[in-house]
């Protein structure tokens, strides 16, 4: 009965909150709100610089991400021996998972932005990102390895295959599904990342787009100064109008429907994967 | 016709080169990881070493005043570190207890539909973006409060941690359960059999026995709370305040980061400094609550 009760507590909470976010955001939430750039007046102002910049953001990130997580997933789970590379490697892992994110921000503050000169870019942002997460892609990806049968390996050796080719034709897409939950579970939480992407000292106000690659050079982009959804919502909250307060609730009501759909495909599709696979 | 010996042996030894060369690239991609730890101590050591040759030690520590931007400049992180810890007094007193009772509910009394629906839905409340959470706080919560006691400030670290402790629920739930569906049936049947109730055995059998994952539920609760920042940033203020009253408004390390990153200061000023010291002090803190957390289950293990 607590139980229930306190169960409750949590999903009442949690409605509340988000009713009240998409009472307070709905009237904001047009075709004009996602094709405006910010404004200093909170009712012409929009969120396109926003978006595009988390979209190009993202990309960035699951660039880096994805093939290096998965690559460590790979290697610990069927290429290390037990010594104490192997190890310190694991150790690394697990201590990295509990960083604080803002501490990944004074990395790339230190790293990225003032010794390797990238400065406060998509760049920048997106490698932050990509090594915030890439905890979140390993433990996937080895989850997803280990759950493979042991005889599904020896048949493949048993036919002549070398480790690699075992890896690249069974392995990887057996476990690709898992692997997928992994990244998209990663990526879910690198687009609401705040703290991070304030520390390296990116711009709150950004009312231009980044080069197009069709018109400047094609990684011009990369190099551009950007804006992310969740530093516009936190710009507009921390006004003290309340018109603009409507701003940061539709641009937050957008946020949350982005890591919610994204957070539901995962647990979707790791429940469909629980149920069909039968070895 | 067979091919001659040479050429096969050539494309073995090709074969073996190239399966050595992957191997190897996949560990470089491992020590990515490795890099990641090295390049974060790296960096705020370094900027660490500068500012503390600055700063002593002892100051830093014992210090009451936090003005580093000011003329007359004071450097004492215990006033970050009050409006750390009492948001994060406030945020476990709230999500420890809930978080208990939701994983003992989940795990000992709830039917199979009910939890097949709740763990998701509580995992996507963990999803949430941060930066949400904090609007809530400043804009839902602090509201509702300041009906209730009138002469709360907009800025408080109450709302704050309230809102926080519903973030860190679902971290502190969900493990919780799973170190408790790992105690194995027998040893409920056990008490069953000596006429133990339902609630009795949840608490007196199950609990104990999945102490050790229920105690680094709680710790990684708390390293969350102490490394939160947008919600505290947002909620309860930036104003740097030696206090344990969470009525009051406090920055907290987190929030004096963001302040820092939002102004514009000069790389290789004193300024840009302190947020590096902070953070290491930050780090320091996460990482022993990280070992306590390790020895914890180390000493209460409990193997079946």
């Amino acid at each position: 009965m607590c139980g229930v009760l306190a169960l409750a507590v949590g999903v009442l909470t949690f409605t509340a909150l988000f009713v009240d976010m998409a009472l307070d955001g709905f009237g904001r939430l047009s075709w004009d709100f996602f094709t405006s750039y910010p404004s200093r007046r909170p009712g012409q102002a929009g969120i396109l610089s926003a978006w595009v910049g988390s979209t190009l953001v993202m990309l960035t990130t699951a660039v880096f991400a994805v093939p290096l997580g998965v690559a460590t997933g790979i290697y610990l789970e069927e290429y290390a021996a037990k010594n104490w590379v192997t190890d310190l490697i694991e150790i690394n892992i697990t201590n990295l998972a509990g960083v604080p994110s803002i501490v990944y921000g004074l990395l790339a503050l230190g790293l990225f932005v003032y010794q390797f000169g990238l400065g406060q870019s998509i760049l920048t942002a997106g490698l932050t990102l990509a090594l915030l997460i890439l905890p979140v892609v390993i433990v996937a990806t080895r989850e997803a390895i280990r759950s493979i049968p042991q005889a599904i390996r020896e048949g493949s050796y048993a036919l002549g295959a070398t480790q690699w080719q075992t890896v690249r034709y069974h392995i990887l897409p057996y476990s690709s599904a898992g692997i997928l939950t992994g990244i998209i579970i990663g990526m879910a939480r690198a687009i609401g990342e705040t703290a991070p992407i304030i520390t390296i000292g990116a711009l709150t106000f950004i009312a231009f787009l980044p080069p197009s690659p069709f018109t400047a050079g094609p990684f011009e982009w990369l190099f551009s100064p950007f804006t992310v959804m969740p530093i516009q919502m936190f710009n507009w909250t921390s006004r003290p109008e309340a018109a603009f307060h409507a701003n940061a609730a539709a641009a937050g009501f957008v946020l949350v429907l982005m890591t919610l759909a994204m957070n539901g495909l995962a647990i979707w599709l790791r429940y469909r994967l629980r149920r069909n696979i039968k070895w | 016709m067979q091919t001659p010996i040479a050429e096969r042996l050539a494309r073995r030894r090709a074969r073996v080169i190239r399966e050595r060369l992957i191997e190897l690239v996949l560990l470089l991609a491992a020590l990515v990881s490795v890099l990641t730890t090295v390049g974060i101590v790296y960096v705020l050591v370094k900027e660490s070493v500068l500012f503390f040759q600055q700063v002593p030690l002892g100051k830093f520590l014992t210090d009451t005043q936090w003005t580093p931007l000011f003329d007359d400049a004071h450097f004492g992180i215990m006033v970050l570190l009050s409006g750390t810890l009492t948001s994060s007094a406030v945020a476990l007193a709230i999500a420890i207890p809930l978080g208990t009772i939701i994983a003992i509910y989940l795990s000992e009394f709830a039917p199979f539909r009910l939890r097949e629906v709740a763990k998701p839905f509580l995992e996507l409340l963990g999803g949430v973006p941060t930066i949400v959470y904090g609007y809530f706080a400043l804009l839902f919560v602090t509201p509702l409060l300041q009906r209730i006691y009138p002469e709360l400030p907009g800025f408080n670290l109450l709302a704050a941690g309230i809102v926080m402790g519903i973030m860190i629920i679902p971290y502190v739930s969900s493990i919780s359960e799973d170190a408790m569906r790992a105690v194995p049936m027998s040893l409920r049947e056990g008490s069953y059999a000596l006429g133990a109730t339902r609630f009795q055995t949840a608490v007196k059998v199950v609990v104990p026995a999945a102490f050790s994952g229920i105690a680094s539920a709680y710790i990684l609760g708390i390293s969350r709370a102490v490394g939160e920042t947008m919600i505290l940033a947002v909620a309860a203020g930036m104003q740097p305040n030696l206090t344990f009253n969470p009525l009051e408004p406090a920055a907290t390390i987190t929030a004096y980061i963001v302040q820092v990153a939002l102004g514009d200061l000069p790389h290789g000023s004193i300024g840009y400094q302190t947020i590096f010291a902070a953070g290491l002090t930050l780090l320091v803190f996460t990482f022993l609550f990280n070992v306590a957390g390790h020895v914890l289950r180390k000493t209460f293990r409990e193997a079946y």
